[in-house]
């Protein structure tokens, strides 16, 4: 029987009452009395030089309060990067700048380059169009092959090259890898692209300052997904306001999916400038606006090669990775290329070889940074593709190929440093065989085949690092920050009690499952909890939400803290009882003496802590309120295995998403339902990346696909039903709730089945097409169809790293 | 400056608007009413979906004095009148519908227009209409299957969770 309460019920989620009655409190919805509004003026070319900027005219306009320029922020810091990355000679990648307004040079389109504050959006609008900028365009450098060459333009003039680091993982196994690719009895090799995406939460980006003068604090309301962090970086780095004289507040936040994790020059603008004119600054991002200032993300050239012996074991993987920056280092993207995406390359196989090689590269573009996934989307694509194309090469059952060379044995070490702690992979794909009803496929590719229709079946494995992460481990790796998780558990005198977490909900449920676990470890009513998040001023200092690891680190700290108010309780309930703390047991909200039957009221215990009257005094404060800080010993290891059906029209290169299927192993689940939808939504975004969306600059560096007019956001209409599952579960080890996190697993495991359900299809009928770049657009996948040259033979353009191609 | 008057969930709203004020931005900053939100530029994401004189309109593509005497419903008055949710919203908390929420009042509002229009949609009649309105967090999966269970329709077809 499902339960109805508790950990493992799919209770209905309390905060969709008022976000479906329009009573949501998102950023935007924020207005302070007397706040002015701010509107950027950003470039419009991808590379130039500032000769001078003329306001005059703007300063004249109805409502104008202020213009600032970068000459306003040349005492002030740059936005900080908060990840340094060591390369494979032992240096520190190079870290230009990054300043608030443009200071001398503009290096993408959308780089702010002034800002107009006036009493109305329009009126700041309006005034932004009568500043006069000479600009002399330079030469802007876009493909990553081309930045790398020597004599190329610089993005950064006072850097060396354009190569921000060149990352080798582990260097020490180069040799042996070379060695076991030189023995092998086969060798697949793939060149492939992951594709440039951008996040598109819903909710635009906004950020409104405030300063009060009377006491000298300021306020920062912004679309974050970790407020703590925002005042940590903007107040020590950028502004230098201390942290008790800053608070930030990310309130109802609509998606995030990374691109809300970082620090941005607009929410510094708006904290400066509240105090600079004394009074409010509001900031609204447009749609337009977001897709040139938000943080992208992915966007990686590979070549993979992948070593097998005459048995078909993998015995070594080689990669050879450029993975583009942008024009300045956002606030974690050196970590995305390197320790989110390296340690992955082992996936869910027991390869004894790998090596990792990865440049990272400077361009005129905007920032890349996390994005759904992060590193592990990329790590995943690249090897679930060259297995498939090494199954179909050596004639064998990719199904079989990927069983053969599992990993069987837990813990295990892989040679590229990370431990997995569990997990049972050929579980999940025993799961996603009966779900994907192969032996079922044969026939419905012949009814597909009826109609004119190519049908193909992809499967791919998927393992990922989530519960970011144990901060000894990655401060060794190049963060700059810790990765704990805090909790406050507040219990009031009445019984009832706030968990005040670091954690933040932009979407993922934590006012509803959060207090489920509360409840069943006090056996209290859900409804007698709240959970307060994301507001630095009554929340511990926290690290936020990102890496699917609100439940498994921030949910930790949680339990933690409420052990240790239960061990409290525990103790005022043995004095009220006459007993020894020993004996005391706490069950549906009762405490009682084990063997006896005495019990007293978890309610009248809280009240006992806080009207102390009959209470251990000298042993024992009154009140009941804990915090904890927790800091995971390991990463968690999601893994599972998906299966997508598709069927191609050969005379368009349409692909239709036939079926799509996902079985997954998130160790404990605490909402069944809610879990079931992260997953939904990681899907529609891989399959989005997969088959739909491209961020794409031209030479010019001028991006083409800005607004949803262009950039092909995944609808309705493109999307089937999904068939999800999660009943393989292998907890945990290290946690206490035995979790391991669920909100990236469907980005990182739906592209590969795609495309090797498309290059299935093709293959089907005929076609020998070894690989089509994402996304497979009719156009992409008809051109490699018929070998037709527009397209590349259905490459994306300027991928090759100079390599064998497949 | 020009007046404009107009009765939104029932009662009458009115303000000075500039010539290019957005019926959007009406709503939210005269009316008060910020549960219709603003996600694009480009008409595309419907996130700012009401209703105008009972049909569907993206409020970012018709300007404040156009709807002047016209009569909008926007997602603050779809509550039963004891403040309960709806039979569509009802519908969306309990198939999970929703995850941050920002696109759901258009998607409310959207969902109504195709029930008023076509009482029984199939599945790929909702995939259909709903064209208009983007949603990033579901994959619209759960959004399907709570118009189906709005419209009084077996959701058994579409899996448990």
């Amino acid at each position: 029987m499902p339960k109805d309460s508790g950990i493992g019920a799919s209770s209905k989620r309390r905060e969709d009452v008022r976000f479906l009655t329009g009573a949501g409190n998102y950023t935007d919805d924020i207005n302070i009395r007397g706040q002015a509004y701010v509107h950027f003026l950003r470039s419009d070319v991808a590379h130039g030089k500032i000769n001078g900027i003329d306001t005059n005219a703007a300063e004249a306009m109805p409502g104008v309060v202020r213009i600032f320029t970068g000459k306003d922020f040349e005492g002030i810091g740059g936005l900080p990067c908060g990840w340094q990355v060591t390369d494979r000679h032992g240096e520190v990648m190079q870290e230009p700048p990054h300043p608030v307004l443009a200071q001398g040079k503009v290096r993408h389109v959308g780089d702010p380059i002034a800002a107009v504050v006036a009493d109305t959006a329009e009126q700041a609008r309006d005034a932004v169009e009568a500043i006069e900028v000479d600009l002399e365009e330079l030469p802007a450098v876009i493909n990553m092959k081309e930045a790398l060459k020597e004599g190329a333009t610089k993005v950064h003039d006072d850097l060396t090259s354009n190569l921000c680091y060149d990352w080798g993982f582990v260097e020490e196994n180069k040799g042996a890898v070379e060695e076991a690719i030189q023995n092998a009895a086969h060798v697949t090799t793939l060149e492939l692209v992951n594709n440039r995406l951008v996040a598109n939460p819903m909710e635009p980006r906004v950020a409104v300052g405030d300063f009060e003068r009377g006491t000298g604090n300021s306020t920062l309301y912004t679309t974050s997904q970790n407020p703590h962090v925002i005042r940590l970086l903007m107040g020590a780095f950028v502004l230098g306001i201390p942290e008790h004289k800053l608070r930030v507040v990310a309130p109802d936040v609509g998606g995030g999916f990374g691109t809300k994790i970082f620090h941005y020059a607009e929410e510094a603008f708006c904290t400066f400038a509240a105090k600079a004119i004394n009074r409010p600054v509001k900031w609204t991002s447009s749609r337009s606006e977001a897709f040139i200032s938000d943080a992208h993300g992915r966007d990686h050239v590979t070549k993979i090669e992948l070593a097998l012996d005459a048995d078909n074991n993998f015995t070594a993987v080689r990669t050879e990775t450029h993975a583009n920056m942008g024009a300045y280092l956002s606030t974690f993207a050196p970590s995305v290329p390197t320790w989110l995406h390296g340690v992955l390359m082992a996936g869910n196989y027991k390869t004894p070889n790998i090596y990792v090689n990865v440049k990272a590269v400077f361009t005129n573009t905007v920032p890349v940074d996390a994005y759904r996934g992060a590193g592990r989307p990329e790590a995943t694509y690249q090897l679930e593709r060259v297995i498939d194309k090494a199954a179909r090469e050596l004639g064998v059952d990719p199904i079989a190929l990927r069983r053969q060379n599992f990993i069987t044995e837990f813990p295990y070490d892989t040679p590229v440093a990370v431990t997995y702690d569990t997990g049972d992979y050929g579980a999940t794909m025993d799961k996603l065989e009966e779900m994907a009803d192969i032996a079922g496929f044969a026939e419905r590719r012949r009814q597909s085949e009826a109609k004119g229709k190519l049908r193909g079946l992809g499967i791919n494995c998927y393992i990922e690092a989530c519960g970011i992460a144990p901060s000894n481990l990655v401060g060794q790796l190049g963060a700059r920050a810790g990765l704990y998780e805090s909790a406050t558990v507040r219990v009031n005198a009445t019984g009832g009690l706030v968990v005040m977490t670091g954690s933040h909900s932009h979407g993922q449920g934590h006012e509803t499952a959060f207090p489920q676990v509360i409840a069943e470890m006090i056996g209290i009513d859900e409804s007698m909890i709240e959970i307060v998040h994301g507001d630095t001023a009554n929340t511990p200092m926290g690290m936020g939400t990102y890496g699917s690891r609100s439940l498994a680190v921030g949910g930790s700290a949680m339990v933690r803290a409420a052990e240790k108010v239960i061990n409290k309780a525990k103790k005022i309930a043995a004095h009220l009882m006459e007993a020894s703390d020993a004996d005391i047991e706490l069950k549906d909200g009762a405490f009682s003496v084990a063997g006896t039957d005495k019990s007293v009221a978890w309610g009248d215990v809280c009240l006992a802590a806080y009207v102390p009257h009959n209470y251990p005094l000298e042993d024992l404060e009154p009140g009941l309120e804990e915090t904890a800080f927790y800091d995971p010993s390991n990463f968690t290891y999601p893994s599972g295995a998906y299966a997508c059906e598709v069927e191609v029209d050969p005379d368009t290169g349409k692909v239709t998403i036939e079926r799509m299927m996902a079985a997954d192993d998130f160790g404990n689940v605490v909402n069944p339902m809610i879990v079931s939808g992260q997953v939904h939504g990681g899907l529609a975004q891989g399959i989005g990346q997969a088959l739909l969306e491209n961020c794409v600059y031209d030479e010019n560096g001028q991006l083409l696909s800005a607004s949803y007019m262009d950039y092909a956001m995944p609808r309705a209409s493109d999307l089937p039903n999904f068939e999800v599952d999660h009943s393989c579960a292998t907890p945990c080890t290290h946690n206490p709730l035995g979790v391991k996190g669920c909100g990236e697993a469907g980005a990182i495991g739906s592209p590969p089945s795609v495309v090797n359900a498309v290059i299935d299809a093709l293959n089907s009928g005929g076609k020998d097409v070894p690989h089509i770049d994402m996304p497979m657009s009719p156009a992409r996948v008809w051109a490699a169809m018929n070998r037709a040259s527009a397209t590349g033979h259905g490459t994306a353009e300027g991928r090759s790293l100079g390599g064998a191609s497949g | 400056m020009t007046s404009v008057k107009m009765t939104v969930n029932g009662k009458s709203v009115s303000g000075e608007v500039e010539g290019r004020t957005l019926l959007v931005s009406f709503l939210r900053e005269q009316a008060g009413l910020t549960g219709t939100h603003v996600g694009c530029d480009t008409s595309q994401c419907g996130a700012c979906l009401v209703h105008v004189n009972g049909d569907a309109v993206k409020s970012c593509t018709m300007l404040a004095l156009e709807a002047e005497g016209a009569d909008v419903a926007t997602i603050e008055g779809q509550a039963n009148a004891d403040g309960s949710l709806n039979v569509i919203q009802q519908a969306f908390q309990d198939h999970h519908g929703l995850q941050c929420g920002f696109c759901t009042p258009g998607m409310v509002m959207s969902a109504a227009a195709l029930l008023k229009e076509n009482p029984k949609p199939s599945e790929s009649e909702i995939r259909n209409y709903l064209q208009g309105n983007i949603c990033r967090c579901t994959g619209y999966h759960n959004i399907v299957k709570a118009v189906l269970a709005a419209s009084g329709q077996d959701v058994g077809a579409i899996a448990a969770e």
